[in-house]
């Protein structure tokens, strides 16, 4: 919490008016019980028609002040309260951009999303109630005490006793009841467990006819958060009768004090009712500050995890002077990969070289490390051991910005972002002109469906780019990557939603392009490899074949496998 | 109109209520009961103060009797309010679970197209989120509504009792605090949903940019993305300020109307006394009433857009309870025995949506043990001719049917337990592995279900898990490959083994070792049983008795191998492919 303090460092001035203000403002809601007292004493006490109009403007002018000063504490707590956290926003969305993949693998982007979202809504509700409430209550709630006690000392030692008594049930219901609406909490989230569960497997549901026992399932969760739910009901149901019942003994307790006092001369009638009026105001601030306290904890939680993500140091930058490597050969020299708190390398012993304008096959089964090895190309992540080369210059030594530009990542899941098939495309290059974009398109088998969209390259695309089937979408993601036109194209198993025909079309395309960029091609399929210059078979994270298809065919057992799965003998021509 | 369908909504939401129709009764007794007390300790507080004149001038024993009296009403008060809030969170709880339940088993009968056309967490939502809301909302604003109703009459009454001078200058002060929570309430309005709506795209920004951050760092489009937030960013700032201190303004607003209602009670209230009109006591009263008598005011105006916000999510949740279920099974429906496996589709026209034609005048002939082939592009609408099969939709024309009987004359449970059906997107339950593979036939022994594993390949790695077969998996659970939870998905069908079988081969994202078994365990179940599979291995494809071409959700050719190669169609066209060279 107190990193994010500075963010707070622009505000210091409201974070010091708000609280003020708002003590102004408790300050003059306490004169008004004795103000009521001298009205009840000397105005009515001596008939003086004259005084009670006084006084009761004296109180129309404490109303105006209080309003004023509260106005303004609220305007300062918004301010800072808000500024705070747009600047929170600010700063760790920048953070986030800077994070490099092996920090955002440990985070997860859900985690972060949440971060920038609920979490800082929340935060800045904690600092701005914080700001108005937090000096306020326990003001008020001492204040009235204090008063009381400038009153009369002894008929005051009631509030003392009164005060803790209240403390303790608001408080002791609030300890006891949070950590079991958290249950709650989990419970509901059960409940909601399932409720998803049964909607996703709606077929195999139907399918097996165990409908019923489905329904008899969440009945029996449902029933048990109910439970829940009623048991904490019960104890949070004693709250309001019980201090209700404190405070209303505290008040017949000061009468019966008050009556001896009065008797006895020490205090007047007025004041009587001053001290009740005061008994009155306590119990309304010590709910309003017990609420305050569950906010502000759920605040703080919030600020600490936020901190928790600036905390993190981006874990990869550039060389200060990074070089530029000389043409698009790559080569990998005995590279291991171990990602952050992994037990063992995800990648280990692997070595190849494919000069400039090759294509490359990778081949494997889920896991064995594909799309960890083409990662190394554009430094998404550094090699344990080892050495990963493009242009003959070790990644580690370009410049960052400079290396990524020249590579073309076509990746795994087709996310397109939200805005123009336009806007999408010059991702890969912002200068790019109205015709490299179609011939992207043309190149990426997309020209045809994008030519008949009723806007063409304007065509909107909605978030994750949810307007467009799954096979467009991966078209889409590979033009972006050829408006680029890069040195080197990676696909990382990109044309999985695409019939056997567009992806040989495809490939036939990309080996046509003027440029001739080093392509890297990820596949499960054999038949999308098998023409690469070099394949390199991959299982378990350690290569176990390097070579063009025939030899592959020869001399690798894995390859000779998963080609047999996806080949009938008889066929092999 | 909107008016029509809330007053539909509130009758629906009482009809949910009526069950519990004497705790309501006895509630509202209580909080009648609660608020009078509540009302009536100010006056006996004002009447002990009458009797505490000045030195020498206190009646003790009234004093004493009168504590007696405030000492009784607070004890029952106490009770009352207690026992109210355990009838209200009784009635509350109940009828959430009530809705609840009775959503999930509509969702367990509605029609596949329902469910299929909504997002299942816009579903979720409802079941859960809008009932919460409409709980909180609906029961404690109606106690609220109706407590702040008693209170101001009561306040007024009593205060009518004791006076009527002072009653009509509150009366007429009153008002105006409403008139400024009114005006603060509208204005902020507006500016709470521009709030909402910035937030909305902030939020929609971050997710889409930050959930898919590698994209934006692989483009290095970092500082545009950082750019276009600040942007946002800053009009969120402003105006977040601006509704926030709006709406901050209600509450000091309303505390300076009231203390205006104060003073004028202390003011005529002081004169009366001063005039004879009035007690000390009686004054005492009367200022406790102005503090309190505009507190039930600014509730209710803050009740009022509760009320309407739960209103509009139970018709959310109505919506769905009373959605139109699926066509029930008629009425001389048989139930169909162990089939043969002879399925004919006869002359079958289909679409999702009236005037968007996909399936039409498609005719075949599956002969008990034959194998048909689905082949064709993602997408293409494969899955359509399952959802035909199982019955999870029905034919807009012509007719299918199991062993010569149209499967609209059987019932649906037994016509689906003849299927095995094994799906790409592979579906698994939060539950041990054990009660997974038993989701076929919940009866069967563990002898049986682990027969069944080892029939599909899957005995090994689940021996391998943790706890064996008690290991908990679940579809937010890891720890499985996509190939494993397939091999138990085979399992499952493995174990009930019924005699028709709907397999869906996988594309993609299983290594080759697993799926070698998935194809044996295939080939195991296929043997003697009537399977349509969605194929993608040519081998599968060639020894189908019967290929179907599909592309866009037609079926465009038909046949078998030979003779589909022999015609040098679309089907040609993707065979060849595979072969052809860069």
């Amino acid at each position: 919490m107190k990193k994010l303090l500075i963010y707070m460092k622009g505000f210091r001035k409201e974070c010091v008016l708000g609280p003020l203000f708002k003590l102004l403002e408790a300050s003059f809601e306490l004169l008004v019980p004795l103000v009521m007292a001298a009205v009840i004493d000397t105005g009515i006490g001596n008939r003086d028609r004259d005084h009670i109009i006084r006084m009761c403007a004296v109180l129309v002018g404490l109303g105006i002040v209080g309003l004023a000063c509260s106005l303004t504490a609220q305007y300062f707590a918004a301010k800072a309260s808000v500024g705070f956290a747009a600047r929170l926003r600010a700063a760790l969305f920048e953070r986030i951009q800077g994070l490099s993949f092996s920090d955002m693998d440990v985070q997860g982007p859900s985690t972060l999303i949440t971060r920038m979202t609920s979490d800082i809504n929340q935060v800045q509700n904690g600092v701005n109630l914080t700001l108005r409430l937090l000096l306020r209550s326990p003001f008020v709630v001492l204040g009235a005490m204090v008063m009381a006690f400038t009153i009369d000392w002894k008929a005051a030692l009631i509030f003392a006793a009164v005060i803790p008594l209240l403390s303790a049930v608001v408080f002791g219901v609030m300890l006891w009841t949070m950590p079991r609406y958290k249950q709650v909490q989990g419970k509901l989230d059960k409940v909601l467990g399932t409720t998803r569960e049964n909607l996703t497997g709606v077929r195999v549901v139907r399918a097996f006819g165990r409908e019923e026992s489905e329904t008899e399932g969440f009945e029996s969760e449902n029933n048990a958060l109910t439970r829940l739910q009623m048991f904490v009901g019960r104890v949070s149901a004693l709250m309001n009768p019980m201090t209700y019942i404190l405070i209303n003994l505290g008040t017949m307790v000061l009468i019966w004090v008050g009556a001896l006092r009065v008797d006895a001369a020490v205090i007047s009638q007025g004041a009587v009712v001053a001290l009740i009026n005061y008994m009155s105001q306590i119990l309304v601030e010590l709910v309003k500050l017990a609420n305050l306290i569950i906010n502000i904890s759920k605040a703080l939680a919030c600020a600490n995890r936020i901190s928790g993500v600036l905390d993190t140091e981006p874990g990869m930058s550039g060389p200060s002077e990074g070089g530029r490597g000389d043409g698009a050969s790559v080569s990998f020299e005995n590279v291991e990969l171990t990602y952050n708190g992994a037990g063992g390398p995800s990648l280990s012993g692997i070595s190849f070289s494919a000069p400039a304008g090759s294509t490359v096959g990778i081949i494997g089964g889920t896991g064995s490390g594909k799309s960890s090895l083409i990662n190394l190309i554009p430094r998404f992540y550094d090699a344990t051991v080892g050495s990963v080369r493009v242009g003959g210059l070790d990644v580690k030594g370009w410049d960052l910005e400079a290396l990524r530009g020249r590579v073309g990542v076509v990746p795994q899941k087709a996310v397109l972002f939200t805005g123009t098939i336009r806007e999408n495309l010059l991702w890969g290059n912002e200068d790019a002109a109205e015709e490299e974009l179609w011939q992207a398109l043309e190149t990426a088998q997309a020209k045809e469906f994008v030519s008949e969209k009723p806007r063409g390259l304007d065509e909107p695309v909605e978030q994750g780019g949810r307007n467009f089937s799954g096979g467009q979408r991966q078209r889409l993601t590979i033009a972006r990557a050829l408006v680029r036109k890069p040195d080197i194209l990676i696909l990382d198993d990109s044309a999985s939603a695409l019939d056997f025909a567009t992806d040989l079309k495809l490939r036939q395309a990309i080996g046509r392009l003027p440029n001739r960029p080093t392509v890297f091609i990820v596949s499960q399929r054999a038949s999308s490899i098998r023409h690469a210059d070099v394949i390199v078979v991959l299982d378990n994270g350690q290569s176990v074949g390097v070579g063009a298809h025939d030899e592959l065919l020869e001399s690798c057992e894995v390859y000779k496998e998963i080609y047999g799965s996806q080949f009938d003998r008889g066929d092999r021509k | 109109m909107k008016q029509k369908a809330s007053k539909g909504t509130l009758k629906r939401v009482l009809r949910y209520i009526r069950r519990y129709s004497f705790f309501v009764g006895l509630s509202v007794l209580l909080a009648a009961a609660s608020v009078a007390a509540t009302l009536y300790i100010p006056i006996l507080t004002g009447d002990a103060v009458d009797h505490i004149i000045g030195p020498g001038n206190v009646d003790f024993g009234a004093v004493f009797s009168i504590l007696v009296q405030i000492g009784a009403i607070v004890g029952l008060a106490a009770m009352a309010q207690w026992a109210m809030s355990l009838i209200n969170n009784r009635i509350t709880y109940r009828v959430v679970r009530d809705i609840r339940n009775e959503a999930f088993k509509k969702l367990q009968k509605l029609p596949l197209s329902y469910i299929d056309s909504h997002p299942a967490g816009e579903i979720v939502s409802r079941v859960i989120a809008d009932v919460d809301q409409f709980a909180d909302g609906l029961l404690m604003g109606f106690t609220q509504l109706f407590t702040g109703a008693i209170t101001i009459l009561g306040t007024l009454g009593f205060m009518l009792s004791v006076n009527i001078t002072i009653t009509l200058v509150v009366l007429l002060v009153t008002p105006v605090s409403l008139v400024v929570a009114a005006f603060i309430a509208k204005s902020t309005y507006n500016m709470f949903r521009l709030q909402s709506q910035v937030r909305g795209e902030q939020t929609g920004f971050v997710e889409e940019t930050v959930g898919n951050q590698k994209v934006v760092k692989a483009f290095g489009q970092e500082r545009r993305a950082m750019e276009r937030f600040s942007e946002i960013n800053e009009r969120l700032r402003a105006c977040s300020l601006r509704a926030i201190f709006f709406s901050s303004i209600t509450n000091p607003s309303t505390r300076f109307v009231n203390s205006l209602v104060y003073t004028g009670v202390g003011i005529v209230g002081a004169l009366s006394v001063v005039g004879g009109g009035l007690s000390v006591g009686q004054l005492t009263c009367f200022l406790s009433y102005a503090n309190q008598y505009t507190k039930p005011f600014n509730e209710i105006s803050g009740v009022v857009t509760e009320l309407q916000n739960a209103l509009a999510c139970a018709a959310r949740v109505f919506e769905l309870i009373e959605q139109e279920q699926e066509v029930p099974d008629n009425g001389s429906a048989r139930e169909l025995q162990r089939a043969d496996g002879a399925v004919g589709i006869d002359g079958v026209y289909f679409s999702y949506k009236p005037g968007r034609r996909l399936i039409e005048d498609f005719s075949l002939d599956v002969e008990p043990g034959q194998r048909v082939a689905l082949v064709g592009p993602t997408g293409c609408g494969k899955t359509t001719v399952i959802n035909l099969l199982m019955r999870f939709y029905d034919v807009t024309a012509g007719g299918i049917s199991v062993d010569g009987t149209d499967v609209r004359d059987i019932t649906r449970r037994s016509l689906r337990r003849n299927y095995g059906m094994v799906l790409q997107d592979t579906w698994l339950k939060n539950g041990t592995v054990r009660e997974n593979i038993a989701y076929s036939r919940p009866e069967a022994s563990f002898e049986e279900i682990e027969e069944a594993a080892r029939a599909a390949h899957a005995h090994s790695f689940i021996k391998r898990m943790p706890k064996g077969y008690d290991t908990v998996i679940g579809e937010d659970l890891g720890g499985l490959s996509q190939g494993q939870k397939q091999l138990l998905c085979i399992a499952r069908v493995m174990l009930s083994l019924p005699p028709m079988l709907i397999l869906d081969e996988a594309t993609s994202s299983i290594d080759t070792r697993t799926e070698i078994r998935i194809q044996k365990a295939f080939a195991k179940m296929m043997k003697g049983r009537t399977s349509f599979i969605v194929a993608h291995r040519l081998s599968t494809i060639r020894d189908a008795d019967v290929i179907l071409v599909m592309r866009d959700g037609h079926i465009i050719e038909q046949g078998s191998h030979r003779e589909l190669l022999r015609q040098g169609g679309f089907y040609a066209e993707l065979y060849n492919s595979q072969f052809a060279s860069t």
